[in-house]
């Protein structure tokens, strides 16, 4: 059998099969068509930067963000966005997964020349991972190491003085959540899960230049570029509720590839009808940290409550209603200043 | 080539119950994203099957060149050292592994249906790890 070749230049021998498409394309035109798509999906809609932005790549040694260092390193300069790059990794203190992974993060930061900076839950929460699994047991755990990671995202950012958080989502990622959304009823994360950008008053501007970039290019791009990322599961269980969404989605996706994209479409155009809009909470300042919250006390420092009172798995249960203070004598999070970060570094 | 052949032959153990006569080719196989994990904690093997497999693709035989069918399951049956549901579903890989034939997509070299030729290159990642 001749070789196949590439649908887009016609002369050089085909190495992939793009999912999105259907179409044949060689390795050249592969890495060129990939990172084309994600430069699109920046500058979309006006764009998500504006030159001079500091950003920060949240980075965990996955293959998702390590190919995300790279193509926005790339990007960056080969179209001059003018962006001022760092990554940003956050240590949940899982011994023998994130401390191996964030071995990967710093040879990107040496590979790429960026500035990295690594926030750990035991500095900012007095807890790590490892601690919390011993006191609540492994079910569940997820929950506080997803509300924690978020927080510490923020705050990391803050630190650094950066405008705005890049991740690795992908679209398989994004479809996952929208279908993860609609089992639970979630209206509000629906609403805007599929948001190429996210920003509300008081967290740091967020953004998903993957969002349109399947699972298996981003591995290929990984793979052809001989990218180096660290890709063993959490030891403490993966979250049991998106495995399955997951596997769905891998099922339905080998049947008809464009399911991802279509799944995240369909998110897209659901519409919120102004009632429901006008049922949710408003949002707030966590009373205890300054956190944004849509309650008195945000998620993070309700759980911290529950593991200071020593809770085993009922502290994922403590209440979000109470006062500023914490009672006497537990650890607190440090009081989120979004807005003293933004003078800090206006120049 | 034959030579080479000949002294893999002499080297490899070859499949119980199979006589000597079975001619043999070379397959290396490699496997990223954490799919080494299945396979003894190795990234790369070398093995080697029989040139010709049976009409059903079960075994040795006079049918036809020896298929990536044939390889899966020789890998489930003498390879996999833990759970066979990480890695097999049907005749076929689960879905959210990628297989690479010599470095081209599987997708685009017929996938089950491809024939194995000596000392082509098989990868297998997983796309189904951390991000």
């Amino acid at each position: 059998m001749p070789p196949r070749l590439c649908s887009l230049c016609g002369t050089a021998k085909a190495i992939i099969k793009r999912p999105k498409t259907g179409s044949q394309v060689c390795k050249d035109c592969f890495f060129e068509v990939f990172e084309t798509e994600v430069h699109n999906t920046i500058i979309e809609n006006g764009g998500i930067f504006k030159r001079g932005d500091k950003v920060a790549i949240g980075a965990s040694g996955g293959k998702d963000s390590t190919v995300l260092a790279h193509v926005m390193s790339t990007l960056n300069q080969r179209y001059d966005y003018g962006l001022d790059l760092f990554l940003l990794s956050i240590d949940e203190g899982i011994t023998g997964y994130r401390d191996d992974s964030l071995e990967t993060v710093k040879q990107n930061q040496i590979e790429y020349g960026l500035p990295l900076k690594i926030l750990s839950y035991d500095e900012l929460y007095g807890w790590t991972m490892d601690k919390i699994v011993s006191q609540i047991g492994k079910k569940n755990n997820c929950t506080f190491c997803g509300v924690f990671r978020r927080q510490a995202l923020d705050r990391g950012a803050a630190q650094l003085g950066v405008s705005h958080i890049v991740t690795g989502h992908n679209a398989d990622d994004i479809a996952e959540t929208v279908l993860m959304n609609i089992m639970r009823g979630d209206i509000a994360r629906l609403s805007r899960c599929t948001a190429l950008v996210t920003e509300s008053e008081d967290t740091i501007k967020r953004s998903k230049p993957f969002k349109y970039a399947y699972e298996k290019e981003i591995v290929m791009y990984a793979y052809f570029k001989k990218l180096t990322y660290f890709s063993t599961e959490c030891i403490y269980s993966p979250d049991a509720y998106r495995g399955h969404a997951r596997v769905f989605l891998k099922d339905l996706e080998a049947i008809r590839p464009s399911a991802i994209i279509d799944i995240i479409h369909s998110g897209e155009t659901f519409q919120l009808d102004e009632d429901v809009k006008s049922g949710m909470k408003a949002l707030q300042n966590c009373l205890r940290c300054g956190y944004i919250s849509s309650n008195d006390l945000c998620k993070a420092c309700a759980l911290l409550e529950g593991l200071e009172q020593g809770l085993d798995k009922s502290a994922i249960k403590t209440s979000q209603e109470g006062a500023g203070t914490a009672p006497t004598g537990q650890r607190t999070i440090p009081f989120y200043n979004r807005a003293a970060a933004k003078e800090e570094i206006a120049i | 080539m034959t030579t080479a052949v000949e002294q893999l032959n002499q080297e490899t153990p070859l499949p119980k119950g199979k006589s000597a006569a079975v001619e043999q080719i070379s397959i290396r196989l490699e496997f990223g994203g954490g799919l080494h994990l299945l396979f003894n904690s190795q990234p790369k093997h070398q093995v080697s099957l029989p040139k010709r497999i049976s009409e059903d693709e079960t075994e040795a035989g006079d049918d036809k060149a020896v298929t990536v069918k044939y390889l899966i399951k020789w890998m489930k049956d003498n390879l996999l050292s833990e759970r066979v549901e990480m890695f097999g579903d049907g005749d076929g890989v689960r879905p959210g592994i990628l297989v690479l034939i010599n470095d081209t997509d599987w997708e685009l070299e017929g996938e089950l249906d491809y024939q194995l030729q000596e000392n082509d290159e098989v990868v297998f990642i997983s796309t189904l790890h951390g991000g």
